[in-house]
């Protein structure tokens, strides 16, 4: 599923189309989180991603005009297919073959993950993640924070109309 | 080596999780909508973001999920502000690819 | 006070300095007191440095005074130090001495003239140049003075520049200079990779340890040899001297007489260490070019008719015994006989300057004659000068040649015959200038109704502010060669002086033949003046004999028109051969190298599309590359 929705988005002609397929993309990969333990994060990644980053991408398609479509068939510089299609076949040979070599490489080191069940309660999870954000990384997520109210500042005054001069 | 079994194990994931990036990658190449390609570069940061959460699991660790955490955070700032340059540079014009933004010809 | 010796060569800087700043204010004459003023400061100062020099032990007397380290660049130190020593110490005695008579000269001289302060002020700065010249503790501070003078020689013969024979004779002068100076510069890159040091004390110490050798040493010897004769105006470069005599006459005695053509003779024996050690045909070439030189110019003298070149000629001939002397390891007499000459020379100059400017201007000597009755005083001095160069004694000039002469007796009798027949010759043209002037029938009123002539003329003595001068250097010239009299050791007073700075180069003559008979030699140049003296009154004012003044002699053997053909015809061709090549070949690699980075670059920014895709893919394939190259050396390693 994940699969189909990516080559969906890369495929499609019609943006909000490939919109649609991200929005297939993310609740797979979702789906990819429960199962590896990560609840929270499973949950932030449907609010935030899939409910707010998608729609903002929905918004802005539509503002600016819902009828561009995109042209698959013709591509201005001719060597870039073939090259970016050499990259990536090139990039995932890289990767596939890091994660090959560094199979069983890598050993147990944390303190584990605790998982939600009867012993720990049901928002075990939330609450090591929890415990790791305010205790470990509390100056990153105060900057983060700052980070975000500076991106808002900054796109709205990014978008603002130019005064018009007075005549 | 990758068992072939039916049971997923990590390097599944991870192999996912590189090709999904692949994908990503492919798309922003290609595509000329900046639109799309701002998608296919969210793509690619679920990708990582799905290695990352994979290797968490597989170390017992917990920080892998605070990253993923994080890079959640700033990717959502950073689709705020691309989206808000993109509709600032296109919103007068009709021009709706990427390639008429060739104004850093040397 | 021998730490004040820097006031030496900084009092004539400030005057020269003050006239640059206020010359205009002061105007006609007080920028001349100025000027004098600090060149007589100048001389108190080095009047006050030698009292104190006599009062220390002889091994003492040799004082450097560090003022800052000028050049600490790696292996190289060179310090901004002045050096007084016995040598030094003399020099800037006289040099100051004649320069405050001179300056005290120039201003009844200059009178009138509308860049009256400027002249000073160049007059100033060459006596700083020369002081840092004589006083200079290495070879560089000497080459600073070096250069200075050669400037302001350019500066004074060019004075009235709006002449364009001046000018041409500033510009001839400079060039021919500059010639020299090439000798000396190659010799101080020398001295520096060999001794590794330009100081004279490390140089000289070098040479006395026998860590220079030979070669070198002969190498140094000879190219600072090339430069003295630039600057001495000996046998190939002497050609600017002549026409310097352009310049006005107070800076004819002060630079070609007494001071700045003396700074070779000064330099051949600030080095003699080094001379000492070459090979001995270096000690040979060196006097059988001053043989040469002294012996053609007074022939040149003897035909000609402007009483400046006479003078001109005769100094170049002078200086061509005192490298004879140097030649025959004779350091003491030349050094004498350049004190004696620069009182006897500076004397005619200026006795020569003022009956030009009795004569309103006119150079001429045939125009000349019987000025004794009309300047009286001018005439008296410039004879005492006479009989001082002919070499009559008890007059200074006598002691002196003949101390070279013995030397050079000692040395190669060959050169001695030489050396005796320009004494001769010097008698004979001296004597022939002093009746073509003095004596004589009155002739300067001759053609005054001829076409062109000025009219009728009266000639007058001059002002006693230049008198005084020349009764000074008068009185020098009768008395000067008690420094050095031949006949005990008890009066070898500058020989004893300047033992520790020439004593082991000095020629030992004790047990030759003329050593022995000196006294013979003395009175065979006695005879050999008065002989010439006779011949010359035959001449001249006896009409015995007819004139016998070749034309080629007056054209000075032609040498000026020879260089002038080897130098434009070949010389220019050459030169322009290589001006081509630096146009060309050089500026063409500067450019080529301009021009390929250009073409390079023209095509390098073709990657720059300006499409945003293209930038991604590069960099994408970059990273490609970059993880498969770690992937491959983790792999490998």
């Amino acid at each position: 599923m994940i699969l189909l929705g990516a080559v969906g988005v890369i495929v499609r002609r019609h943006p909000v189309h490939a919109a649609l397929s991200l929005v297939l993309t993310l609740f797979g990969v979702a789906v990819l989180f429960v199962a590896q333990d990560a609840h929270f994060l499973a949950a932030v990644q449907v609010i935030v991603y899939a409910g707010a980053i998608v729609v903002l991408f929905l918004f802005v398609i539509m503002l600016l005009g819902v009828d561009r479509v995109e042209n698959l068939r013709t591509e201005p510089l001719s060597a870039q297919r073939p090259l970016a299609i050499i990259t990536c076949l090139g990039l995932l040979a890289v990767l596939v073959a890091a994660i090959v070599n560094g199979n069983g490489v890598l050993n147990e080191r944390g303190e584990g993950i605790n998982l939600p069940d009867l012993q720990n309660g049901s928002d075990a999870n939330t609450v090591q993640l929890a415990e790791s954000i305010f205790s470990r990384y509390v100056v990153a997520f105060e900057v983060t924070s700052v980070l975000l109210v500076i991106a808002v500042v900054g796109t709205v005054l990014l978008t603002r109309k130019a005064k018009l001069s007075a005549k | 080596m990758i068992s072939l079994s039916l049971t997923p194990t990590s390097s599944w994931y991870l192999i996912l999780s590189a090709v999904l990036f692949a994908i990503g990658t492919f798309g922003v190449l290609v595509r000329r909508n900046p639109l799309v390609m701002f998608m296919c570069i969210e793509l690619m940061l679920n990708a990582v973001n799905l290695s990352f959460v994979t290797l968490a699991r597989e170390l017992n660790d917990i920080n892998g999920q605070t990253i993923v955490f994080f890079v959640m955070v700033v990717a959502a700032a950073e689709v705020v502000v691309g989206l808000g340059i993109i509709v600032s540079i296109m919103r007068n014009r009709s021009a709706m690819t990427v390639d008429d933004l060739a104004e850093l010809k040397g | 006070m021998l730490d004040l010796i820097w006031f030496i060569p900084l009092l004539p800087l400030a005057g020269a300095v003050l006239n640059l700043a206020l010359g205009r204010k002061f105007g006609d004459p007080r920028a001349g007191w100025v000027a004098t003023i600090a060149t007589a400061g100048s001389f108190l100062m080095t009047v006050l440095v030698y009292f104190e020099m006599l009062g220390l032990a002889a091994e003492e007397r040799s004082h450097v005074e560090t003022l800052f380290s000028w050049l600490p660049v790696g292996s190289l130190q060179v310090d901004f130090a002045l050096l007084a020593d016995p040598l030094s110490v003399t020099m800037a005695l006289f040099i100051t001495g004649i320069s405050t008579l001179i300056h005290l000269y120039a201003i009844g001289y200059m009178h009138g003239d509308d860049r009256f302060s400027k002249f000073f002020l160049y007059l100033n700065l060459f006596v700083f140049s020369m002081l840092m010249l004589v006083l200079g503790e290495n070879l560089l501070v000497t080459f600073l003075g070096w250069e200075g003078v050669g400037a302001c020689s350019y500066f004074l013969i060019s004075f009235w520049h709006t002449r364009n024979s001046a000018a041409v004779a500033g510009k001839k002068a400079f060039v021919t200079n500059r010639i020299g100076d090439f000798g000396v510069m190659t010799a101080m890159f020398l001295a520096f990779s060999t001794v590794g040091s330009l100081s004279y004390g490390a140089i000289n110490e070098a040479a006395h340890n026998g860590e220079l050798a030979s070669v070198t040493a002969t190498a140094i010897a000879m190219l600072l040899f090339v430069g003295a004769c630039g600057k001495s105006a000996q046998l190939p470069l002497y050609l600017w001297l002549p026409d310097a005599m352009e310049g006005p006459t107070p800076v004819s005695a002060l630079i070609h007489a007494a001071t700045m053509v003396t700074s070779g003779v000064f330099l051949m024996t600030r080095i003699n260490p080094v001379l000492h050690i070459s090979y001995d045909w270096a000690s040979t070439v060196i006097a059988v070019v001053g043989a040469a030189t002294a012996l053609y110019a007074a022939t040149i003298a003897v035909a000609q008719n402007d009483i400046k070149k006479v003078l001109a000629y005769s100094t170049v001939s002078q200086l061509g015994f005192m490298f004879l002397a140097i030649g025959s390891g004779a350091y003491v007499a030349a050094i004498f006989h350049m004190v004696t000459h620069a009182f006897f020379k500076a004397l005619l100059f200026l006795g020569s300057g003022s009956v030009i400017h009795g004569m309103h201007h006119e150079q001429d000597m045939r125009k000349m004659g019987a000025l004794r009755k009309v300047m009286p005083i001018t005439g008296f001095t410039f004879i005492i000068g006479w009989l001082a160069i002919a070499g009559v004694p008890p007059f200074a000039g006598f002691w002196s040649k003949d101390e070279i002469l013995l030397y050079v007796y000692a040395n190669n009798p060959a050169l001695y015959f030489v050396g005796l027949v320009t004494a001769l010759l010097t008698a004979y043209y001296m004597t022939r200038q002093v009746i073509m002037v003095f004596y004589g029938k009155a002739r300067w009123n001759d053609h005054s109704e001829d076409h062109g002539a000025h009219g009728e003329i009266s000639p007058h003595e001059s002002p006693k502010v230049m008198l005084i001068p020349l009764i000074v250097l008068a009185v020098l010239s009768i008395f000067g060669g008690a420094m050095q009299l031949p006949f005990s050791k008890n009066l070898h007073f500058l020989e004893h002086w300047l033992a520790p700075v020439v004593e082991e180069s000095e020629a030992y003559i004790g047990k030759t033949w003329a050593y022995q008979n000196k006294y013979l030699l003395l009175v065979v140049a006695i005879v050999v003046a008065l002989t010439g003296i006779l011949i010359s009154v035959a001449v001249y004012a006896k009409s015995k004999f007819k004139v016998v003044e070749p034309k080629i002699l007056e054209q000075a053997w032609k040498y000026d028109a020879t260089v002038s053909r080897v130098v434009g015809g070949p010389g220019v061709s050459a030169f322009n051969l290589i001006a081509w090549i630096d146009a060309n070949i050089v500026d063409g690699i500067v450019n080529g190298v301009g021009e390929s980075i250009r073409g390079v670059a023209g095509s390098m920014r073709r990657i720059q599309s300006g499409f945003v895709r293209t930038y991604a893919l590069l960099i994408s394939l970059g990273t490609v590359l970059m993880l498969a190259w770690f992937l491959l050396r983790g792999a490998l390693l």
